[in-house]
Formats: structure tokens, sequence, C-alpha cells
């Protein structure tokens, strides 16, 4: 460590043992997902806005479902979630080091990733109008689709991610990749929280009739 | 082989052998090859600014078009069509392709070096930033060139941007050009905020950082939140040409003001995110030729970021002729006025440098200083028509044409001239000519006032902004001479800073380390720099470093020439958002040619989608997917992963 030097007062930075490289989740991976975090969150802001605002300046009639069914939408969205919570036990056996309990838990997020996006499919196809309707239809369909691009995302990186535990890649101290990748879900979840509610919740709540 | 997950730094003196060491593990291999693989800061910010340079020139030389045209009354020498696709493209330019890359280019060539780091954050992310506002220039000008050009001015209202009344492709190379560049900004302001967290030398806590380092940092994080906004605006209006969504249109529930709200709720931030960092500037720049520091450091710190805290609360005033109710005007109106105290700050805290200093005058200095003025006279005619029946009286003419060029002009050109001058010296190692120097200054400070101040009085006569041409007798005339005459002056101006540029690059005076005595780190390195920036990390006492021992302010010294040797790798330090010590030593990826390959493959999909043929945007896509995954591959060198088993 620094030495006396005789004519001159240095600070010469005080440091002791540090890491080398991310280790656990300290590294700037973690800042980099949480600025596309920040970025993404306020496009889904923005379509959020774009819909308020267009229903609350909108004739009443405007929205095409003014009950909208929850049958493939409800359980979609629990299924969504469960699917947070699977990526987290994956995680959390990355740091247990426990590779298949791992692989469990990102195949298991996988799965239901998939399965999400084909459910959400089916529920379009459900629909009896088309984007090209009206502005309620537009938003609807451009505002979920959006948010099927980020599932489709997401659903990669599990891959990723799971190709790489396969791999063996990771330890408790070297797993910056998992820990955003599944930052990465966890976020795509919370905001498919927010369209769910804007879309089948508030017009029971009496926006937009 | 393992190297250890934790370690000390080795604390020592420069060296020879420790350079020629850096320098192997730094330097960029010539030729082709690092042309396109380089992720080193310097290389980056320099492509920037010479790119954003040549839009400047294209926007210019699309203006000097347009004053011919409105030299006199009823002259004939461009068509309304082609005058719409001018203006036009002029705005597009000038905001988008100029103002803000050419900011990004200064602060990727100086926040290392100012910082006292070896590179940004993300290096790799910069090169791609850099590929992607290269591939929507020429984007957006392939349009341009082939008679498809943005023709709604650059904030480009619905429904007249809809297909019924722009069937052509104008608006959709507009429409995608700017989704495209949007990414380019997203990732760079991503890139400007974790560095500035991140990767400041020890000792340089948030309060020794440069203005300029504030100004890029809070412009960051406006770009990061409302860049969204416009890109979202732009896509749907895609959609709206293309895919019949309804978005915009009434007749199907749209609503015409959406597209002006996303706009603006962009667009102004915008403002702010183009001239705080160019205030920086002139906060750093302007006390080394007054020969002292900043006056109330704190105080322009603070009214940095509170101007762009109250910038998000002003969109509105762009849109008061809309017919809003007035409630929601007041508070815009208010919101908008406010800002005025933050501006009010900076101005008094450089007059006070002046006064308080000892004046060396130098051509930066004149740019620096010139700007103070124009500034004032730019924001007092923002601050007139932020009061809501003012503007009613003035949108839409050339009153608030005159405002917009000098806040550009005034706040943005005049600073980046003055900031070449200033720290071309650092980038090139030679001077730039003085006596050229105040040539180009004067013609440049002479042609803009000329052509511009008396804009503020066709406005006030009533002419309207975004008119081919105009009738003899309403009293236009002879100020639209003198705008015309004034703005080819300006263009003789600037010309004589490019061949300053030109020649200085062969003949300039040769420049040391620190020509100007300046007084914070990146002049402590060599000009030009070597690859790795500094050959120890410093270690930061103050907040002028090379200013102690003059100021004798501050009990502890900074350390320069001793300090972290970090050779073991391309290798840099990380350090702790508020009070930068060291947390971390950071390994830093090679050159590479993903970020190259990525921002192909995007563009690819770009042009697919602008045709709508989609096997060419399934083939960027495929090219995209696969770089970013190769980008994202952990690899052992950045210690992202365990080594192999077995």
């Amino acid at each position: 460590m620094a030495e006396a030097v005789a004519d001159r007062e240095l600070v010469v930075a005080d440091t002791g043992s540090l890491p080398v490289g991310p280790v656990g989740r300290h590294g700037l991976g973690s800042w980099g997902v949480a600025m596309l975090i920040a970025g993404e969150g306020a496009l889904f802001a923005f379509l959020l806005f774009s819909y308020y605002y267009t229903g609350a300046n909108a004739p009443p009639g405007w929205l095409l479902e003014p009950e909208p069914t929850l049958t493939l939408a409800l359980p979609n969205t629990i299924l969504l979630i469960a699917s947070s919570f699977a990526a987290w036990f994956g995680e959390h056996n990355i740091l247990r080091q426990r590779r298949r309990g791992a692989l469990l838990g990102f195949g298991a997020a996988f799965v239901m990733g998939v399965a999400f996006a084909i459910v959400q499919v089916f529920e379009w196809l459900s629909k009896s109008y088309r984007f090209g309707t009206s502005s309620y239809a537009s938003l609807y369909f451009v505002t979920t689709g959006f948010h099927m691009a980020h599932v489709v995302v997401g659903i990669v990186v599990l891959a990723a991610i799971f190709a790489w535990t396969a791999l063996d890649y990771f330890s408790p101290r070297r797993r910056l990749s998992v820990s955003a990748g599944v930052l990465y879900w966890h976020f795509v979840d919370v905001v498919w929280l927010f369209v769910f509610t804007t879309f089948y919740v508030t017009p029971y709540l009496g926006f937009g009739q | 082989m393992r190297t250890a997950d934790f370690r000390t730094p080795e604390i020592g003196l420069d060296s020879t052998a420790h350079e020629a060491r850096l320098k192997r593990l730094w330097e960029t291999s010539p030729g082709i090859k690092g042309f396109f693989t380089t992720v080193d800061h310097k290389e980056i910010g320099k492509r920037y600014i010479v790119t954003a340079f040549a839009f400047l020139a294209l926007g210019g030389i699309e203006a000097l078009v347009m004053r011919l045209q409105l030299a006199g009354p009823d002259l004939t020498l461009l068509t309304p069509e082609q005058y719409n696709e001018l203006f036009s493209m002029h705005g597009v330019s000038m905001i988008f392709l100029y103002a803000s890359p050419i900011l990004s280019g200064f602060s990727n060539y100086l926040w290392p070096l100012l910082l006292g780091s070896r590179d940004m954050a993300f290096p790799r992310l910069n090169a791609l930033s850099y590929w992607i506002y290269l591939a929507s220039g020429l984007f957006l000008y392939a349009g341009f060139f082939t008679g498809n050009g943005p023709n709604d001015g650059w904030f480009n209202y619905v429904p007249y941007a809809l297909r019924d009344f722009n069937p052509g492709m104008n608006q959709d190379f507009y429409a995608l050009g700017i989704v495209l560049l949007g990414i380019s900004t997203t990732v760079g302001a991503a890139n400007f905020i974790v560095t500035v967290f991140r990767t400041r030398a020890p000792g340089m806590s948030l309060n020794r950082l440069p203005i300029m380092v504030w100004g890029t940092l809070t412009a960051s994080v406006a770009n990061l939140l409302v860049i969204p906004s416009v890109s979202l605006a732009f896509f749907l209006l895609w959609l709206d040409r293309q895919f019949a969504t309804q978005f915009f249109d009434p007749n199907a529930g749209g609503q015409p003001l959406l597209w002006q709200h996303l706009f603006w709720i962009f667009g102004h931030p915008w403002v702010y995110a183009i001239v705080l960092p160019a205030m920086g500037m002139v906060s750093d720049g302007l006390p080394v030729f007054c020969r002292r520091p900043l006056v109330g450091y704190s105080l322009v710190a603070l009214s940095t970021v509170a101007t762009m805290l109250l910038g998000f609360g002003v969109w509105v005033h762009h849109m008061f002729a809309t017919g809003l109710p007035s409630l929601g005007l007041s508070f815009f109106s208010g919101a908008s006025i406010a800002i005025v105290v933050p501006s009010a700050v900076a101005v008094f805290a450089w007059l006070a440098t002046i006064w308080l200093g000892r004046p060396v005058i130098t051509t930066a200095f004149l740019f620096f200083s010139s700007m103070i003025l124009l500034f004032v006279i730019g924001g007092v005619s923002g601050f007139m028509t932020a009061s809501v029946p003012v503007d009613w009286q003035l949108t839409d003419t050339y009153f608030v044409v005159a405002h917009i060029h000098y806040v550009l002009i005034g706040i943005n050109v005049f600073p980046v001239l003055g900031a070449t001058y200033f720290w071309f010296p650092k980038m090139t190692g030679r001077m730039l000519d003085e006596r050229l120097g105040r040539w180009n200054f004067w013609l440049t400070f002479i042609g803009f006032n000329l052509a511009f101040l008396p804009m503020h009085l066709t406005g006030l006569f009533g002419m309207p902004r975004r008119v081919y041409t105009y009738a003899p007798d309403m009293g236009w005339d002879t100020l639209n001479l003198i705008t015309t005459i004034g703005s080819f002056v300006l263009g003789l101006g600037i010309l004589l800073f490019i061949v300053n540029v030109m020649k200085s690059l062969r003949t300039g005076e040769r420049a040391g380390a620190n020509p100007w005595g300046a007084s914070t780190l990146e002049w402590a390195t060599s000009s030009p720099p070597p690859p790795f920036n500094f050959a120890v990390i410093p270690t930061v006492a103050s907040r002028h470093p090379l200013w102690e021992d003059q100021l004798g302010e501050e009990s502890a010294k900074s350390s320069i020439d001793r300090g972290m040797l970090l050779a073991s790798g391309k290798e840099t330090i990380g350090t702790s958002p508020l009070d930068a010590a060291p947390d971390m030593i950071l390994e830093m990826p090679e050159d590479s040619i993903t970020p190259f390959l990525l921002a192909l493959g995007t563009t690819i999909l770009f042009v697919g989608m602008l045709l709508k043929t989609w096997g060419v945007v399934a083939a960027g896509g495929a090219l995209a997917t696969l770089a970013l995954i190769a980008w994202l591959w952990p690899r052992q060198a950045l210690r992202e992963r365990e080594p192999a088993h077995g």
C-alpha cells in the first residue's frame, strides 16, 4: 500500500482487496439492465398514457369490450407471475450451487413463458375486432403486441441462461448473466400487470364507459 | 489458468515499461480491422464529431438554398414541395443529426479523460451507438436524396403526416429513421449514466464533477426516459400509415393531439438535452480563460438538474394554440416561466466568473463569452412565448424561428465551436490557428446576428413560418433580404472554421499536454492521449486537480503520477456512485466486431420494414439476434463465468 512520500502529502486511494470483474450481482451488467428496464418501462408508460389519453377524450361506446372476458387472460396472468417465481427459484439454486434445481427453475420459467405466449395468441384470435377496427382496437393490439415482443426476448434470454447453466458456466460468485436475465424477466412480468390492469380491470372500474 | 477473484491493485509510479505494456493491451489494431472493431472512446468520439459536423454542413447548405428562395418576394427558385422537404430536412439534420450527436461526440471523447478513467463503462455499446447513428443519418438522407425526405417539418404533425395527405414514402423514411436513431441515443444515454456513476477516478465525489459531466448526465437521464415517447409516436405513425391502425385518425376514434403530446413530451426535454451539455462546456471552458474557478459551482450544478426537472413539465407550451383547457395552459405557462430562474443562475455565474477573473482573450473565450449574450436573447424570447397570450400572437411566425435559432445556434453551435478551439489541441496535439480563429468568430457572430436578430421583427410583423414565398407588399422584403445576407456571412464563418481545422491538422502549432494551463484531468495526459488515457489511475482530492498549487484551497493533494497501475489485463477501476471509493476492478472488453454486426443487422431490419419486404426483415433480425447472443455470451476473460470444468 501507499508509503509515505516525503515532500508532499499524497492521497492515493486506499484500496483493500477488490473484486476482479463482476462478483455476484455486483457489476456493470446489473446497471446496464437497470437502464434497459428504465427505458422500456418508460416505453410502456407512454403506451398506457396513449390509452388513457385517447380513452378519456373518447365518446361513450369507445370500449369495444365494456366487460372484457377474463377466461383466458386471468389464468394466463397468473401463469406469467408464477414463471417469475420459477426463474427466481433457478437463480436461488445457482446461489446454492445446485445445478439441477437451477435447470429446473429456468426450464420451468421458459416453458411457462412459451405457454403464456401461445395462450396470448389464442386470446388475440378470440377478439371480435382487428387492430384497424378503431383506436381502442389499435391500442389493445399494439400494447399487448409490444408486451409480446418483450416476452419473446425474455424467452430467448431464459433459454440462453438455461443453456449456459447446462454448460456449467456459473457459480455463486460468477453469475451476473443469470441475475441480469432473471431481473429482465421479472420486469416483463411486472409490466404485464400494468397492461392487464389497464385493459382488463379498469373497464370494470368505469374507465372509458 | 485461473486468476484470483479478489486482488489489491498494485500502486506505483508511471514508467516506460509500464506504458509499453498498457499500450499493447489497449491499442486498436491498425487498418480496416481496427476501423470496424475499435471500442476506443476517443476514436468513437472523433467519429461522432466529424459525422455531426458533416450533417451540420448539409443542414447549413439546405438553409442557404432556402434563404435564396426567400431573399425577395415571389421568387421561384424552389417549388413548394421542394421547399417543404428542405425546411424539414434542415430541421431534422440540425436537431437530430447534429445538435445531439455533436455533444455525444465531445462527451464520448472527453468523459473518461475528465473522469480519470480508461474508457466508458460499456465500450462496445459505445461503438454500437455510433454505428446506428451513422446508419440512421444515411437512412434519412437516402430518403431525402431520392425525393422522399420528411416534408412536414421536424415535428411532423398529423394529419398531414398520415397517408391520405402524404401518400409517398417521405414519412416512412422519416418515421423509421427516427426510431432507428432513437436506439442509438438511448444506448448512448444509458452508457453515460453508468459511466458517471461507476467509473470515476477515486476521490472524484459528485461535488467534484466538471459541470459538463453534470450537463451530459442530466441530458442522458432525460433522453433515457423521453426518447421512448418519440420513438413510440413515430412507430405508431408508421403503423397508421402502413397497417391502417387508428391512433391518430379522428374518424375511427383516434386523437390527432396524441401525436403532439407524445412528440413534445420528448421534444421539450430534448431541447434541454441539446443545450445543457453545451452550457457545461462553457461552465468548464470559460473559467480556464478567466484564470479562476467557476463562480457558484454548486448552484450551477444544481440549476442544471433543476432546469431538466422543470423541463419535464413544460411540453404543452408548444401546444398553447390547440384549444386545451385554460387551467392546463396556466400550469404549463407557469412552469415555463419558472425555468428562467435556473437559467439565470448559470448566466450570472458566468458573468461573475469573467468579472472576478483576469480574462485571456482567445477565440475559444470569444465563442464561450458571446454565448452568454445569445443565451440571454434566446432566453428572453422564450420567456415571452411562455406567456399564453403572447404565444397566441407569435406562434407559427418567424419570431419563433428567431427564438429557436438563438437557442440552438447560440447555446449549442457557439459553445461547440468554442469547445473545438479549446479541446482540439487535446484531440490532435495541434493548436487551431488563432488568426483564422478571429475571422471565424467575428464572421460567425456578425453573420448570425445579422440573420436572426431582424427575424424577430419579421415575426412580429406577422410573417408565418414554413411558407415557401411571400407577397411583395407585406413589409417583409428588406428584413428577409438582410436575413439572407446574414445567413451567407454566417455560412462563410463556418466555412472558415472548416478551413482552419483542415489547415491546423497539418500545420498547427504543436500543443503540449496542457496548452491552456487548465485545471481538469484531461490536461494531465499527453495530447493526443495514449490509448489507455492514464498510465496510472489518478486519485482526485479537489475539483481542480491541476490547479491545487495555485489555489491552495485543499490540504490534500491529488495524485497524478502515482496510483493504481492496473496492467494485468485491459483493466480500469470501478468506484462507488457517490463518493467514488474504489469498489471493483473492471475487466474491459477487447475490440469487437459484434457492435458493427448488430448495427448492420438492425439497419437491414429497418430497410426491410421500409420496403415491407419480410424476407429482408427476417434476415436483418437474424443477424442482429446472432450478434447480440455472441455479444452477451458469458466470457471468462471478462470474468462473466467460471473456467471450464474437467
